[in-house]
């Protein structure tokens, strides 16, 4: 029962980290915007998010037949679902960062992270107030 | 919490582009300099930037930016027919620096622009921190 409770908290916390995650990718990005040779990268947050909260199918699940396989590590923390921007325009420096695409994918990224937020705690407000005693107001 | 991280990639940028801001500083500031006994004018300087992997203590890549370093640009410098100056060589030339004013100003903006770039990463980055830290209270 407690489980019920927690589990929709559970998942916006997965999503949290992992948004957090994506704003640190981004920052990286931005912080390279000048940097020879670097390549951008991106988060596909929808396959991490169902990694991270186990739900993975298809390609992205690998089986394990044999005792000794180890399991991918699971969890707003693995790297996995990072990938290499394609480059929208080429640069005589080889740097991939579009910085139109990243400031977007900021900003984006920002607002969800807040709207995740606020599923949290409009969840802890509906517990709270669940838990209250009727004759309490 | 991977979001701390970000006031250090981007802290490494912001320094990284504010010594790009020093070396065009420099530049523009000696675009007139005139070749000193010697012979040799002042070069313009030029950085060069690398990535630097930050450990985020959880695995997963934090890049930052760090200045590999500082090269000098080797083309001739400016000569100028002045036989009445002071510093004119035995043909009457003087020896400018080689400094290109319009590449240190397009080089100028694009340092500046990338260091506000940097900083409204942070801004943004410690508002989200501040909304974390005030999670489940109400509001």
């Amino acid at each position: 029962m407690i489980n019920r409770l927690t589990d929709t908290l559970d998942f916006q916390a997965q999503a949290l980290s992992l948004r957090a995650e994506r704003q640190r990718l981004i920052a990286s990005n931005i912080a390279n915007a000048d940097t020879p040779g670097y390549v951008a990268r991106e988060m596909d947050f929808a396959r991490a998010l169902r990694e991270a909260t186990g739900h993975a199918t298809g390609p992205t699940a690998l089986a394990a037949t044999h005792p000794g396989h180890l399991a991918l590590p699971t969890g707003a923390a693995s790297a996995s679902g990072l990938a290499y921007a394609a480059p929208s325009q080429t640069n005589l420096d080889s740097n991939t960062v579009d910085m139109d695409r990243e400031r977007a994918s900021f900003a984006d990224n920002s607002v969800k992270y807040e709207a995740t937020l606020r599923f949290i705690n409009t969840h802890v407000k509906f517990m709270l107030d669940a838990m209250k005693s009727a004759n309490q107001g | 919490m991977s979001m701390f991280k970000i006031f250090d990639i981007s802290g490494s940028a912001v320094s990284a582009q504010s010594q790009r801001l020093n070396t065009v500083a420099s530049n523009l500031a000696n675009v007139d300099t005139l070749a000193g006994p010697d012979g040799k004018a002042y070069k313009a300087r030029q950085v060069t930037f690398q990535t630097v992997l930050m450990n985020t203590g959880d695995g997963s890549p934090g890049a930052g930016v760090k200045v590999s370093g500082v090269s000098e640009d080797q083309t001739p410098g400016r000569r100028v027919h002045e036989p009445s100056s002071p510093n004119a060589d035995a043909d009457g030339y003087v020896t400018y620096s080689n400094v290109n004013a319009v590449d240190e100003m397009v080089n100028m903006i694009s340092a500046s622009r990338s260091y506000q770039n940097n900083i409204e990463v942070m801004n943004t980055a410690k508002t989200l921190l501040m909304k974390t830290l005030q999670m489940g209270q109400g509001g």
